[in-house]
């Protein structure tokens, strides 16, 4: 595995990538921290990016970001906040209506998408149909000019780490799902980019293979420290993929953070909402007189953070937070009304009522569902406030 | 026909319940049978009867009309219609119309084909000013065959010197409005991605024509091409106008020109007339037969 980054990119991953060839192989890839130095050049910076298309819609509204060495950063949101919009502009498939766009130190916003040095995986993968799978891999290389036996000792490397050796002579159309995304990673991995892009790469893949490739994609991705941005529409995916989330809503970002800090202390409602499932309850309160009120009822297992003025505020409670227990059991609850009960194998849900809020928990599928009447208990730590208003984390 | 129906057949039943189906399926293959052979005997019996007739003898044809039967003068009949000079000069033969013909099929339908894909190439990839007005300028001029504008155009064709030359008589007709309607369809159909893969992998323009673009329309091209072809074959008013020459008439104009030249003995030679016949409509119905398979893909089928 002698994957060389481009001089731009710092001596020390150099010296790191070009260790003996079985050494990385051999290393537990997935516990091989990313750490991206603090000291380095980021790979990536998008400084105030803003994208107009003619037609007059805005997609991206100011963002900036910075891409570490070596770090997968997510991007995530819902359809149509502008991910896809975003990574097309660092790839130079969209113009840049303000701001810049600097890969390895370099102003990119007027340079080709093949002069950007990245690669990116599509959606659908747009492999060549009428090229077999060694040719796919080879074409961007051969338009560079490289001899051939550079080509095809790159493509044979490529296709080992990949192992699609088998299928090399394949048309895409021959093969599956899975192993058209590899293909398509394996187009990247040839070219040697500092930064590898993929948009919602996994979206076509049937649940089990999306796991899997989404493993693989962190291995891989860990294996050759390239830096990464990775579009995706799933929570799922950022949380178990990313070393750092960028959540995205229209057009701009909410929060930027490690996926274990964007669960932990969500910026906004929207991410609350949007990180995590089932999704946060988010509950409308009132804090008022020394207590935390639902509608006319005090919530007796909170009570305004210190410091807090009084007002309207948006409760968040996580459900896996959130205990509900027969009143007869322990006092001091909020009273709950079962409705609805989903079985999810390990966990179950329980949907229901308390003090007129919509509230859905989630409960160890060991444990027995409770009977009689019920009552909602949370630990006060585990309660987030939000500005009724504009949503932000209070 | 039982190709086709093994693959719905059900899975093996019950054999009872299988009987009366099978029963049905086949009183249906034998209607469908009947529709078929109908058919093919309406398509081929004239071909059939034209080529019978013409190892004839002119005599016979003369006295007793068209023959069913095979008159065993197959060869000197053929013989002569493609070697023996004729026409007003004497100098054309059968084989030098078909050539003729040939050239004007392949240069029209080539033309056709090249002119077309670069037109719907730059209408569909590049971003110019008008490209949509443009588009319907070209799709507008189906409003106008050739019949219709065949006079300013021989008089251009004439004004420029090209009158009996095969630049003159293949390159006025190669713009086409079908052609670049099916491939602009054809490559609006192409994922978007497979341009930016493309760009990404450092294609530039001429790159991406040649390397994707064109691999991709294969299919589409050898569609486009029959089709062009046995219009270009089958080109009769233009050629009349255009050439003078009797060394440049092709085929379809041949027919006749032999028949009404040849008409000076007694019997006009229905014989060699009727192999021309053959001869002018075998070589498009060859191409039909050898490209069918690609022609029916490029219609139906996409692979992207
Ligand atoms: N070519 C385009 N012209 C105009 N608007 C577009 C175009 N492409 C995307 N948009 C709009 O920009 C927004 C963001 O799109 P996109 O980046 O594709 O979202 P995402 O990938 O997050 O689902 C959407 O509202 C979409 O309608
Ligand atoms: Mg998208």
């Amino acid at each position: 595995m002698t994957v060389t980054l481009d001089a731009a990119a710092n001596a020390a991953a150099n010296a790191a990538v070009n260790a003996p060839a079985s050494a990385p192989a051999n290393a537990p890839v997935i516990a091989a921290a990313a750490a991206p130095a603090a000291s380095a050049e980021p790979t990536l910076v998008i400084d105030g990016a803003v994208k107009r298309y003619p037609n007059g819609a805005v997609a991206v509204r100011g963002v900036t970001i910075e891409v570490g060495q070596g770090e997968l950063v997510v991007f995530v949101g819902p359809s149509g906040c502008g991910k896809s919009t975003l990574l097309r502009m660092v790839a130079g498939l969209e113009d840049i209506t303000e701001g810049e766009i600097r890969i390895a130190g370099r102003r990119v916003n007027e340079v080709e998408p093949a002069e950007r040095d990245i690669a990116m995986v599509f959606q659908n993968y747009a492999l060549y149909p009428h090229m077999t799978v060694r040719q796919n891999l080879a074409y961007g290389l051969k338009n560079r000019g490289t001899d051939k036996a550079e080509i095809a000792r790159k493509v044979a490397e490529a296709a080992a780490m990949l192992q699609i050796e088998d299928f090399l002579d394949r048309k895409p159309s021959q093969l599956s799902g899975g192993q058209r995304q590899r293909v398509a990673m394996g187009r990247c991995i040839v070219r040697d980019p500092s930064l590898f892009l993929f948009d919602e790469p996994l979206s076509n893949l049937d649940a089990r293979l999306r796991t899997q490739m989404r493993l693989e994609i962190r291995k891989l991705q860990r294996r050759l420290k390239v830096s990464a941005i990775y579009v995706t529409h799933d929570q799922v995916e950022a949380m178990t993929l990313a070393d750092r989330i960028v959540v995205l809503n229209g057009g701009q970002v909410e929060q930027v953070g490690a996926p274990s800090e964007v669960y932990a202390r969500p910026a906004s409602t929207f991410v609350a909402a949007f990180i995590g499932a089932p999704a946060m309850n988010l509950i409308p309160a009132e804090l008022a007189g020394g207590a935390l009120r639902i509608g006319a009822e005090a919530v007796p297992f909170a009570a305004p953070p210190a410091g807090m003025a009084p007002g309207f505020v948006t409760l968040g409670l996580r459900p896996e937070k959130a205990r509900v227990v027969p009143q007869a059991e322990r006092a001091g609850g909020l009273p709950f009304t079962l409705d609805a009960v989903e079985e999810l194998g390990a966990s179950r849900l329980l949907h229901g009522r308390a003090a007129g809020a919509d509230v859905v928990t989630a409960a160890d599928a060991a444990l027995p569902i409770p009977q009689g009447p019920l009552a909602l208990h949370a630990d006060p730590a585990d309660l987030h406030f939000f500005d009724a208003v504009t949503g932000t984390r209070l | 026909m039982t190709a086709l129906a093994d693959p719905l057949a059900p899975a093996p039943a019950a054999p009872a319940a299988a009987r009366p189906v099978n029963r049905a399926r086949r009183r249906a293959q034998i209607l469908h049978h009947i529709v078929l052979i109908f058919g093919v005997l309406l398509m081929c019996g004239p071909m059939v009867v034209t080529f019978m007739s013409s190892t004839w003898d002119p005599v016979v044809i003369h006295s007793e009309g068209l023959q069913l039967g095979y008159g065993g003068k197959f060869l000197e009949t053929y013989e002569t219609v493609l070697l023996k000079g004729g026409g007003f000069t004497g100098e054309i033969t059968g084989t030098l119309m078909l050539w003729n013909s040939v050239l004007l099929g392949l240069g029209f339908a080539i033309g056709k084909i090249v002119i077309s894909m670069l037109a719907a190439y730059a209408i569909v990839y590049f971003r110019f000013p008008f490209a949509s007005l443009a588009f319907w300028v070209i799709f507008a001029t189906l409003l106008l065959p050739l019949e219709v504008r065949i006079l300013p155009s021989y008089e251009v064709v004439q004004r420029l010197g090209m009158l009996n030359s095969w630049s003159g008589l293949i390159l006025p007709l190669i713009a086409s409005a079908t052609a670049t309607f099916f491939f602009r369809q054809f490559f609006r159909s192409i994922p978007d991605e497979l341009l930016e893969a493309a760009r990404i992998d450092g294609a530039g323009p001429f790159r991406f024509f040649v390397d994707i673009l064109a691999p991709l329309s294969k299919t589409m091209m050898a569609a486009i091409f029959i089709i062009m072809f046995v219009v270009g074959w089958n080109q009769y008013l233009w050629p009349a106008l255009m050439t003078t020459d009797e060394s440049m008439f092709t085929i379809v104009r041949g027919i006749r020109q032999i028949l009404q030249v040849w008409i000076g003995a007694n019997i006009p030679d229905y014989n060699q007339a009727l192999a021309l016949a053959i001869l002018a409509m075998a070589p498009p119905a060859l191409v039909v037969l050898v490209f069918q398979r690609m022609f029916i893909k490029g219609l139906v089928e996409t692979e992207k």
